[in-house]
């Protein structure tokens, strides 16, 4: 397949992975975040880490949009969908995300009327055929997804529909990465940036991190060619003893972004003073709300929303596991209290959480799986 | 780590090991969506729910049909439910996804599939002309599977109580061959091949609905096995170690069930897994792995590593296993994984999804 098929070449890969070692530094590890949960599932994917010296670890970091939503936000999306009057639709992956109450999936089977769609325009598309019933999207992910929910926003105004709203949960990444850095106990050793929210946000934003921290962060693609070219990057800097953003993602990532949707974006929304992310606590101007021109298409101020607040159980150790400081086991409530059928912290929300990946093959270490895979 | 640090960590380990070996607790209040999807839930909601009501050793097994002695002979006994959406897509519809599905299967345990019965649920309001279409769809299939429906019941539900058509049938087939076949049956060494391209079916019916705005010439691979499973049997004989049709949740789940029933690990090639290149971009775009889109005309072979070439000659040569792979091999550990080597040179666990395979937003 073009434009696939290109950026997954093995022969490539191994050319890559010995460069990789090459510029380990021996008696030292590296740990760097890949800030996205789209790297995560890449590196899951297509196996990356066997590729990667035993003295690399990559970290995942907050970016997987639905695992950091609150409790407390899916039970109020929730309530809003169990009107009859109300036709609630969402992205797919956020129909199996625990509330502290229920999920969508779980709400549905209860009788709300949840519909999965791809694009929020699906969901304008429902509310033309639908008059008769309030139709409200569950708006939710980082930089990447909130312009296209921003211009639904603009043309449904345009088009005067009175039954469409948003219930915005649409949050900002470099609040989340600040958040990261100022932990006391944290060891990272630089960042695979996310590439998706780089193609909105460009490259500037994430300066601070170099130039105040001291840190490399390297704008990644999605494919694993591209992961491991970041990794590649972000280790030549630290040999160099530089900090600085590179982009890798440059045939998608403009460096200064994509200013008509940050337009449309800045028409629409504006930050909120703070919002909740799971696992991280309060994170001050860290998400987005519809502005007061938009009210009438605000879910949140058109139903009575409980606005109901479900407290990260105190021994929830998400943050700690988010930073790379405790391993999933160490955490209090590890398999006890949180498993995945029954996930407290975002690391055990997502397949992919590092809580959830050990949890389901912890007991099996990399070195039995690469033994067991050779022939 | 410190030796304290590292018995902490295998207490945990052995903490959720005692979890995993007890029996499965269906914690939903309700059935929701995920228990028909034919992972970990519906496994559970079984498990939890049918196997201990109705709790006996054919049905313990586990297997895609009942395979008992009646009057001397070995009778497959099976039965399954059709709620596609729409009741109409390329290369197929319910009726002969109906047959087909039941005639499989019979066929997964190698017997000889004979008669089916049809159970139809029809909503008021639903077009004749679309119910005659799906009978003689279904009438086809029969014939160019071999069997006949030889039984049946209508039952008609308000409007709105259906999604137009409903079907059910169930199958009886004779088991002329002394093969043991199971998915307990797999030993390390075995070869693991797939009997034709994967997950058509799945994609063909999920663009089928038009939703995603995404058009191609694909079209559903549903099929009767019955005669590629011949072929197999007549050339490999007792090689044959199991055989399973990859439905719901694809051949990730059937590969699962093997690992987990025989006690052993599955080792994938993923480049020698055959996707064509239309199932491959629909995957790519949805963020999902064609490993889990189910199939209705595809099966997953076991088969002594030593008889693997020739159950590939004999699929190769039936025009349902034309394009037959070798896609792997099963090894002793690490029991029950199923592991996939990646064409990016890397290694991955192929785990049960929870419930359907859900289109990623990042």
């Amino acid at each position: 397949m073009r434009y696939v098929d290109e950026y997954r070449d093995a022969g490539k890969a191994r050319a890559l992975a010995a460069e990789i070692a090459a510029l380990c530094e021996p008696d030292r590890t590296y740990t760097f975040m890949e800030v996205c949960g789209g790297h995560t599932h890449t590196i899951y994917k297509h196996g990356i880490e066997d590729h990667l010296p035993d003295t690399v670890h990559l970290v995942h970091g907050p970016g997987c949009p639905v695992c950091v939503i609150p409790m407390g936000r899916i039970d109020d999306a929730v309530h809003i969908a169990l009107r009859p009057d109300v036709i609630m639709t969402t992205f797919g992956d956020m129909m199996r995300v625990p509330g502290g109450d229920a999920s969508f999936l779980d709400a549905k089977a209860a009788g709300a009327d949840i519909r999965m769609v791809y694009s929020p325009l699906d969901a304008l598309r429902i509310a033309r055929a639908n008059p008769d019933r309030r139709v409200v999207f569950m708006a939710i992910g980082f930089e990447t997804t909130a312009p296209s929910t921003a211009v639904t926003v603009l043309r449904a105004a345009a088009e005067g529909l009175d039954n469409f709203s948003v219930f915005c949960n649409h949050v900002t990444i470099i609040p989340a990465i600040k958040a990261i850095l100022d932990s006391p106990d944290q060891r990272l050793d630089g960042f695979l940036g996310p590439g998706h929210v780089s193609t909105v946000i460009g490259c500037r934003p994430y300066e601070f991190i170099a130039a105040l921290h001291g840190k490399p962060l390297v704008v990644a693609g999605f494919e694993p060619l591209d992961i491991l070219q970041s990794v590649h990057l972000l280790l030549r800097q630290l040999a160099e003893r530089r900090a600085a953003v590179e982009n890798q993602y440059g045939r998608v990532v403009p460096w200064d972004g994509n200013p008509k949707a940050l337009g449309a974006l800045s028409r629409v929304m504006e930050l909120r003073p703070h919002f909740e992310w799971r696992g991280l606590g309060f994170i001050s101007h860290s998400a987005l709300r519809l502005k007061d021109e938009y009210a009438a298409y605000d879910a949140e101020r058109l139903f009575e929303v409980p606005g109901i607040r479900v407290a990260d159980p105190k021994a929830c150790q998400c943050g700690e596991v988010l930073k790379g400081v405790l391993k999933p086991w160490q955490c209090k409530v590890f398999g006890t209290a949180c498993t995945p059928e029954t996930p407290i912290g975002t690391c055990m929300v997502s397949s992919e959480g590092a809580c959830a990946a050990y949890y389901n093959f912890g007991r099996f270490t990399r070195a039995a799986v690469r033994e067991a895979t050779r022939s | 780590m410190t030796a304290d640090q590292e018995q902490r960590e295998q207490e945990v380990l052995r903490r959720i090991e005692r979890t995993r070996g007890r029996p499965a607790r269906l914690r939903d209040e309700r059935i929701t969506m995920a228990h028909g999807a034919g992972g970990k839930a519906t496994q559970t909601l079984v498990e939890a729910v049918f196997l201990t009501a109705f709790h006996n050793p054919v049905l313990a097994r586990l297997e895609d049909q009942a395979v008992c002695e009646a009057g001397g002979a070995r009778l497959a006994f099976t039965t399954d439910a059709y709620v596609v959406s729409p009741l109409f897509f390329p290369g197929g519809d319910i009726g002969d996804l109906a047959v087909n599905g039941t005639v499989n299967d019979l066929a997964m345990a190698g017997a000889r599939p004979l008669h089916l019965s049809a159970g139809f649920i029809l909503e008021e309001g639903f077009p004749v002309a679309d119910l005659t279409r799906i009978a003689a769809s279904m009438a086809k299939a029969a014939a160019v599977a071999g069997v006949q429906v030889v039984t049946g019941d209508t039952k008609v539900v308000e409007r709105g109580k259906a999604d137009g058509c409903y079907l059910t049938t169930a199958g009886v087939g004779v088991v002329e061959h002394r093969f043991e076949l199971g998915a307990a049956r797999a030993r390390p060494g075995d070869a693991v091949l797939v009997s034709g391209p994967i997950g058509e079916h799945g994609t063909t019916v999920l663009l089928a609905r038009g939703e995603l705005g995404i058009e191609s010439d694909l079209e559903s691979d549903t099929a009767p096995l019955a005669g590629p499973v011949a072929a197999l049997l007549g050339a490999c004989g007792e090689g044959v170690r199991c055989l399973r049709d990859a439905t719901r949740g694809g051949v990730a789940t059937v590969l699962n069930e093997i690992a987990r029933a025989s006690g052993v690990a599955v080792v994938l090639d993923e480049g020698a897994v055959p996707v064509r290149a239309q199932v491959r971009g629909a995957a790519e775009i949805l963020g999902i792995d064609p490993l889990y889109i189910a199939c209705e005309g595809r099966m997953v072979v076991v088969v002594d590593a030593a008889r693997a070439e020739a159950a590939l000659d004999a699929l190769h040569a039936h025009p349902l296993g034309r394009e037959a792979a070798l896609i792997g091999h099963v090894v002793a550990d690490p029991a029950p994984l199923v592991l996939c080597r990646t064409e990016f040179g890397g290694t991955r666990i192929v785990d049960v999804l929870v419930g359907d395979p859900l289109p990623r937003i990042c």
